[in-house]
């Protein structure tokens, strides 16, 4: 697979360590949030057979994290962008 | 029909006329007391020790495509007990031992040969581990050898031994572990399980659960409704999707882990050896092909192909403890999706759903289960109790802070 990287064009996606459905950006907040919110977010996943959007992160590179939006049937990429845009946008990490 | 030497002789001289088909094409009926959703290795011997052991006459085993065309006829067939934790080294044991009583069990020749398994030392904190590993298996009463390189040079004078990255420092050696031909265990179980009444449905996909306040009372399928008072599900790589249906949400991620089968050569490989110092396994088919894999590829996938970085991987860690292994053409190579749980370790277990349970999870480890996972399996749905050996295997353990992590890597399921 080919990861279009936003910054550093099409790179193997041997150079990235995959992380995870990109739904762990939202971590809830340790001391606020109850067992079972944790315990779903540390364990539970959607896993679904279609476009799933998740991290990748490029170890063997400029270690940016990104977010990949990839179909799970297919292995085809249709949108990379870089986590911390993506985060920003969905209101995390002021 | 029984299967015995004197039948082959017999037909032979009779032109091979008496053969009748191994199990029946049955049409669903409308109900049944248990539906099994999922005719991989794990519904059939499900199926299989429901019939026998339990005394259950009215089951079904629903299955999406042909019997076997999951990972159960994709696997590269090693079956060992060389577990170390408390919640899955019984399991594993008991597993093992049905496996050696199989075939006089189910009248089906599996070709269960133990040859032994050999996991390599490449350095000494390894072997702490090893011992120890080996340790916690004669506990359970499974067999456990440490051995140093001048045993293992007399039964595989091929390894590299001197290597200078990964030198072999010894292995530890259980003998009664070995391989089993895959397709024939999905064959011999669904036969035992037919012939003892079981309907097994062929090319008939569950698209979802029929729920009646609250219980699930059967499942919607290709072939119209079929009610049953418990629907067992057991579709390995599948699980998210089908559980899906019914609003569950698993501690699962489907990925894909790829198999490699070289041209047939001569007798070399004695049992099966694997790597200790990066991911490898290897053993030799009794047709000569020379079978092995090593990791999975690591991201979520449902299609059943992975990629080229881990066929380079793969080859590569061959090279590092046999180089000879270079100069063996591959043949073919294929994928299966398995469901990779997040402690690495398997459910056998009643869901919240009255009526609806589950069994998963098995990673790429599932194979060696295949007996202990389908006798577990209908202890639960006989009698609403988990199997002693089966006891940790629950649903809820992370919640309750109890994960079976044997790698001791947490909730990062690529890794385990
Ligand atoms: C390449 C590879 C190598 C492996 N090597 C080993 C090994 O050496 N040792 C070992 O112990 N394990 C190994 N495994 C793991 C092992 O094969 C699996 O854990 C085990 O086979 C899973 O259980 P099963 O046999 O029931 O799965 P499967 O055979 O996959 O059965 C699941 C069935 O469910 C069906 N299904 C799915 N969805 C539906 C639906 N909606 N309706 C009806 N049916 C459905 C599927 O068609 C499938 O037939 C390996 C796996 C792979 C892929």
């Amino acid at each position: 697979m080919i990861i279009d990287h936003p910054l550093l064009g099409p790179r193997d996606a041997a150079e990235f360590v995959y992380k995870g459905d990109a739904s762990l950006i939202h971590r809830p907040d340790g001391m606020t949030a109850t067992d079972d919110e944790m315990h779903d977010y540390v364990y539970l996943r959607d896993n679904p057979a279609g476009e799933h959007r998740e991290l990748w992160y490029h170890e063997q590179g400029d270690r940016s994290w990104l977010v990949v939006t990839r179909n799970t049937l297919t292995h085809e990429i249709s949108k990379v962008e870089l986590a911390r845009d993506v985060a920003r946008a969905e209101g995390r990490g002021q | 029909m029984r299967y015995s030497a004197w039948k082959i002789f017999k037909e032979g001289l009779t032109g091979n006329k008496g053969w009748t088909p191994a199990w029946r094409e049955p049409e669903p009926k409308a109900e049944y007391d248990i539906v099994i959703v999922g005719g991989g290795g794990h519904g059939l011997s499900t199926a299989y020790y429901l019939a026998k052991e339990f005394g259950e006459k009215n089951v079904a085993v629903v299955e999406k495509g042909w019997l076997g065309s999951g990972n159960i006829g994709r696997n590269t067939t090693i079956i060992r007990s060389n577990y170390l934790l408390e919640g899955n080294q019984p399991f594993y044991e008991f597993s093992l031992k049905l496996w050696e009583g199989l075939e006089q069990d189910f009248n089906y020749n599996a070709m269960v040969s133990q040859r032994g398994i050999l996991n390599l030392i490449h350095s000494d904190p390894q072997r702490d581990a090893f011992v120890r590993r080996g340790n916690a298996m004669r506990l359970s009463g499974a067999d456990a050898e440490i051995l140093g390189p001048a045993e293992i040079r007399k039964m595989c004078p091929f390894l590299d031994y001197d290597n200078a990255r990964f030198p072999i420092q010894g292995a530890i050696w259980q003998p009664r572990g070995g391989t089993v031909r895959h397709d024939a265990v999905a064959w011999g179980y669904a036969r035992g399980a037919d012939a003892r009444g079981v309907d097994i449905i062929q090319n008939c996909e569950v698209t979802g659960f029929l729920m009646e306040n609250g219980t699930c009372t059967g499942v919607e399928t290709a072939k119209g409704t079929i009610r049953a008072k418990k629907v067992a599900v057991c579709v390995a790589g599948s699980s998210s999707r089908v559980m899906e249906k019914a609003g569950m949400r698993l501690p699962i991620e489907s990925h894909v882990l790829q198999a490699f089968v070289s041209e047939g050569l001569k007798p070399v490989i004695p049992g099966v050896i694997t790597f200790g110092a990066g991911h490898f396994y290897v053993s030799q088919s009794d047709k000569g092909g020379l079978v092995f894999g090593g990791d999975i590829d690591g991201y979520n996938t449902y299609a059943q192909r992975g990629n080229l970085p881990v066929v380079e991987d793969v080859c590569e860690g061959g090279m590092a403890i046999m180089p000879m292994i270079g100069r063996a053409r591959l043949l073919r190579m294929w994928g299966g999706v398995m469901d990779m749980s997040m402690d690495g370790s398997p459910f056998i277990d009643k869901t919240h759903i009255e009526g609806l349970y589950f069994n998963g999870g098995w990673c790429y480890g599932g194979f060696k289960a295949t007996p202990a996972s389908g006798y577990c399996y209908a202890h639960l749905l006989a009698t609403d109790r988990p199997h002693d050996t089966a006891q940790h295997y629950r649903l809820d353990r992370f919640r309750r802070g109890a994960p079976i992590d044997e790698k001791g890597q947490g909730a990062q399921p690529n890794l385990h």
